[in-house]
Formats: structure tokens, C-alpha cells, sequence
């Protein structure tokens, strides 16, 4: 298993999010965490890349006690793409890439030519080459979601979580980038989880779902998901239901 | 990675020949022959040879020191900060040092304590590190709360004004003498140090120097956030602490020896960022020592000819640096 959750309880003191949720996701998977604003998407992927805490429960990372690691050793299995932007002056596309190399890089952190190579891998895959010279608060939204993606990949982690990484773009640019963590997910063998609000994308492309509701976590295949009754629940109000046939939502004629 | 060799080259260059301009310039006409024997151990007038060792070299190497002490920390705090304003003097921590300098100075007095050499010597220097160490603990610990760059930064001037507040209630309350060496010392001099003194800061600034080289890593991860310096690998509380003994004993010890010197700090890591055009701590550093001591010198060259405490040159040359700054600054601002 590449990601395993056992009785995970998360929270803010009084307050409990999510409640005693077990889940394992395979290597390979591409994931998406479902959810309604405020039900605790951040707070999970936070306490996945150990930047957050769990009230209680373990999280094992390819068979690794999660509490047991390193800052070191963690940035070698989970790469994290935050939802915030980043605003620095004189600051190249590929020097953001090359910051992936951290984990692995000297004291004053050195680029080798191995860690050349990997960074311009990370640029390819992701279809940015041309990008490497250009200033990052040059970039359009989707752009600089494909740049911290890089960056990412360049960490070189079996697991890559995202917050959000749809959440500015149009709607072309969502399915591209979707369509990018897919072929990284199935193709490069990583085992991706992110958050996101797209519901129908993530319905057409994703291997699995974990949805949140609060307090627990439904997490199966997309197919299964789909026909268990709990997206009508959860994602219909008084003038919009979800349709399993069409996987959408439509709004409810008057 | 060559053209930035041939500017640290030229860098450095420039820097040697300032420092020997400014041993050369002075309100004595002495000629540069002399200026030579007196560094050099040979023959030369014996008023001249002090003039040039206890005066001018130690004025020049603190105007060094203290440039390139000021600088580190500008750049470290904009960096730590995510805030291109940021540095010792906006942030409060000079008026912190000033306020441990005040309460040395004007406080101790009116409580009855007399200060003989010895506490005077230690004591400026020790009340400078406590005041801005503590006004710094304060900022961190207001930043980890509050998100909001511009909010810390309005803070952190609140602070100052409200220390200066402070201080000028016991510059009221104090005798002549004390007011005396207080005001001086907020004017800013580089020229008020021994020689002991100078063997006392030099080694502590090298310290601090050494410290932001050894944290250029984590600096250069910190670009990117707090969130994705921890995702690779960084222990972010231990480099900030780092950081922060290394602002401390920079800023701190300058504030503490020549007074609050503004806007080198302020101005000159972002002079380093437009020569280097780069956000690379591995540049930077290094750049920022070298033109913060080159403005300094620069700035006592000035300050000399003109009898002008050097506050207010650095504040001259300092304050359309970072104007151009904000300008060109505005979208990332916002």
C-alpha cells in the first residue's frame, strides 16, 4: 500500500472533522479528495504531508510509520503542491523546478548534473520545457500549476499530494491538467491525491474517490462511488441533484 | 556562472578601493605616502600614523562591518518575512535595540545606578542584543498568527513608534549628560568605537555572517513558503532560529556600537537583486555583504565631507532606492 490511514480522527480542538476514517490507496492510483467547503480536504492532505496533526490514528507512507520519520526522510516519499501562490522577484521557472532537488541537494544546495537532468525530465513531462528561462509571476494559472507539478516531480516521491491545483483555471485547462496527473499517476507509477471541487472531472478520470462525509470518508473505485448513492446525498440541494446516469448535476426544472 | 565570478571580482575590487579611499580622505590632509607607512608599519609622521590607525582604519573597517552586518540581516528578514520592506529598521528591531540602549543608558541612571567603564562597555552593546532579540521574539511570534505580510509589517512600525514613545518619556525624565550620550548615539556614528571594541564586534559579526551562509539552503527554500520548505526536507523552526541568532547578532551588535543605521538593511538586498537579477540566497548573500560595505564606505565617504551624521546619508541614499523598489514592486505587492 502506498498511502494507508488506520482510525485517522482529525480536528480542531473541540471540533472533529472527520472521525475514525481507515483507508488504503495503491501505488499507481490517481485519487481525488471530494468534498463540501470546510469539511476538512486541506486539513487531511496537511496531515498526509506531515504538516499538519492527526488527533488521533497512524498514516503509513509505503509501509512507513508516518510519526516516525524524518523531515528528511518524509521529503523523499511525499511531495506537496500547496494552493498558495508563490510571489518572488527574479525567480526562473526552472530555479522553482530545481528547488524539488532540496531533499537530495549539499549544505548550500547545489544542482548536479544528474540533478540537471531530473529537473529538465520534470519540465518535459509536464510539457513546460520551454518554459525553464521564464520568470514564474509570468506565468498564467495553468502554466504555474504545470510548473509546481515539476517541481514535484523533480522532488522525486512515490506519493504527490495538491490542494487544490484546479481551482483558477478554466475549464480546458482543468481537464489538461487532470489528464497530466492521470498519465503521471498511471504512467510514472506515482500515487497521486489531491482535492478538488470538480466533480465531474474527477469523476471521468480518477482510478479512486475519497469523499468526505463528515465525519467519515468514503473512499472506493470511481465506478463504485458513482452508483453509492452518496453524491446524490451529499451534492443536492433544493434546486440542484446529481444524476448518476450522466455522472453531472443538473438543476431541478420548476 | 562566469559573468557572476567577473562581478564578485568586480565587487570586491571596488570594495578595496574604497576602503583605501576613505583611509586616505579625511578633514587632515595627509598624503598618501604617509597613509601608506602608517598601515604599512614604516616611517611617517607620528600624529599622522594616529590619525590614520586610531581614527580612519577603525571608521573604515566598522563602516565595512557594519554595511555588510546590516545588509545579511535586510535580506535575511525579507526573506524570513516574504516581504520585500522588510528589514531591521521597519520591522522595530533597531528601535528595539534602542530601547535597550535607552534603558541603559537614561533608565539605569534615573533608578540610581551610576555606569562605570566597564558596564558602559559592555552594556550598550548587551542592552542592544536583549532589546532587538526580544522585539524580534515578538514579530515571530505575531507572524506565526497573523498571515497577513502588510498586518506584521504595520505592526512592526507600531512597535517603533511606540517604543520611540517610550524612549522619549525617559529622555524627559533624564539628566543632560544621560540625554547627552543617548542622542548621540541615535544619530549614528561609526567613529565611536576603540579598537578593543572593534576586536570585540568584528569576531561576533563574522559569527552572524558565517550563520547566513550556513542557512542559504533553507533561505533559498523559504522563497517558496513556510508549507513547501517543510515538504522538502527542511527543518524550517530550527533554520528560522538560525536565522534569527544570526539577524540578532548582526543587527543587534551595529545598532548597538554605531547607533540606528537606516535603510542599508532596507536598500541594499534589493540593489543585489537588480545587479544579480536573481532570488538566489547563494548570490545574494554573498552580493549583499560586498554592496552593503561599498555603500557604507560610500556613505561615511560622504558623510565625512560634508560633516553629516551618517544616519542621514544612508537615509538619502537609501530612501529613492526603495521607492524605485515599491514601484517596481506593485503587482507583487498588491
Amino acid at each position: 500500500m502506498s498511502i494507508r490511514l488506520k482510525d485517522i480522527t482529525l480536528g480542531y480542538g473541540e471540533r472533529i472533522l472527520v472521525n475514525d476514517v481507515n483507508a488504503d490507496i495503491k501505488q499507481g492510483e490517481l485519487t481525488a479528495l471530494l468534498g463540501r467547503n470546510g469539511t476538512g480536504k486541506s486539513t487531511l492532505l496537511r496531515a498526509l504531508a506531515g504538516l499538519g496533526s492527526t488527533i488521533s490514528g497512524s498514516i503509513e507512507l509505503m509501509g512507513h510509520d508516518l510519526s516516525t520519520l524524518s523531515v528528511q526522510q518524509r521529503s523523499k516519499l511525499i511531495s506537496f503542491v500547496t494552493p498558495e501562490k508563490i510571489a518572488v522577484a527574479n525567480l526562473s521557472c526552472e530555479e522553482v523546478v530545481a528547488f524539488g532537488r532540496t531533499p537530495y541537494t549539499n549544505w548550500k544546495g547545489t544542482i548536479t548534473l544528474e540533478d540537471r537532468k531530473i529537473v529538465e525530465r520534470a519540465m518535459s513531462l509536464v510539457k513546460m520545457s520551454d518554459f525553464a528561462k521564464k520568470d514564474i509571476n509570468h506565468l498564467s494559472d495553468g502554466e504555474y500549476q504545470r510548473i509546481m507539478i515539476a517541481r514535484a516531480l523533480a522532488q522525486d516521491t512515490p506519493i504527490i499530494l495538491l490542494d487544490e491545483p484546479t481551482a483558477f483555471l478554466d475549464m480546458p485547462n482543468r481537464y489538461e491538467l487532470c489528464i497530466l496527473l492521470q498519465k503521471l499517476a498511471h504512467i510514472e507509477k506515482k500515487t497521486i491525491l489531491f482535492s478538488t471541487h470538480d466533480l465531474d472531472i474527477a469523476l471521468s478520470l480518477c482510478d479512486g474517490i475519497a469523499l468526505i462525509d463528515s465525519p467519515h470518508i468514503h473512499y472506493m473505485t470511481t465506478s463504485d462511488i458513482i452508483n453509492s448513492g452518496h453524491i446524490e446525498r451529499l451534492f443536492s440541494s433544493e434546486e440542484i441533484y446529481f444524476d448518476p446516469q450522466t455522472q453531472r448535476v443538473n438543476l431541478k426544472q420548476a | 556562472m562566469a559573468r557572476h565570478t567577473i562581478t564578485f571580482l568586480l565587487l570586491g575590487f571596488l570594495l578595496i578601493l574604497l576602503f583605501i579611499v576613505d583611509i586616505s580622505i579625511g578633514s587632515t590632509d595627509i598624503p598618501i605616502s604617509d597613509v601608506w607607512n602608517a598601515l604599512t608599519g614604516g616611517q611617517c609622521d607620528p600624529q599622522a600614523r594616529d590619525i590614520i590607525l586610531k581614527i580612519r582604519l577603525l571608521k573604515s573597517i566598522m563602516a565595512i562591518l557594519a554595511g555588510t552586518a546590516l545588509a545579511t540581516s535586510g535580506l535575511q528578514m525579507q526573506t524570513i518575512f516574504r516581504n520585500p520592506l522588510a528589514g531591521p529598521h521597519v520591522l522595530g528591531v533597531s528601535s528595539g535595540a534602542g530601547l535597550g540602549v535607552a534603558l541603559f543608558l537614561l533608565g539605569a541612571p534615573i533608578l540610581g545606578f551610576a555606569h562605570n567603564d566597564f558596564t558602559q562597555y559592555i552594556g550598550v552593546a548587551g542592552a542592544a542584543w536583549i532589546g532587538s532579540a526580544a522585539i524580534l521574539l515578538v514579530i515571530v511570534a505575531l507572524s506565526r498568527r497573523i498571515k497577513d505580510i502588510m498586518v506584521i509589517l504595520i505592526l512592526g512600525m507600531m512597535i517603533g513608534s511606540g517604543i520611540g514613545a517610550a524612549v522619549e518619556i525617559l529622555q524627559y525624565l533624564s539628566d543632560e549628560s544621560a540625554l547627552k550620550s543617548f542622542v548621540i548615539w541615535t544619530m549614528g556614528s561609526l567613529g565611536d568605537v576603540t579598537s578593543s571594541q572593534v576586536l570585540l564586534i568584528a569576531p561576533i559579526i563574522v559569527i552572524g555572517l558565517l550563520l547566513s551562509i550556513a542557512t542559504i539552503k533553507p533561505l533559498n527554500t523559504l522563497l517558496l513558503g513556510e508549507n513547501y520548505a517543510r515538504s522538502m526536507g527542511i527543518d524550517v523552526a530550527r533554520s528560522r532560529r538560525l536565522i534569527f541568532i544570526s539577524t540578532v547578532l548582526l543587527s543587534g551588535t551595529i545598532t548597538a556600537f554605531c547607533g540606528p543605521i537606516g535603510f542599508v538593511g532596507l536598500a541594499v538586498p534589493h540593489l543585489a537583486r537588480m545587479l544579480f537579477a536573481s532570488a538566489d540566497h547563494r548570490l545574494l548573500i554573498p552580493g549583499s555583504m560586498l554592496m552593503g560595505g561599498i555603500m557604507m564606505l560610500v556613505c561615511n565617504l560622504i558623510s565625512k565631507s560634508m560633516t553629516l551624521p551618517i544616519n542621514t546619508i544612508t537615509a538619502l541614499m537609501g530612501i529613492p532606492i526603495v521607492i524605485i523598489v515599491v514601484i517596481r514592486n506593485r503587482n507583487i505587492l498588491r
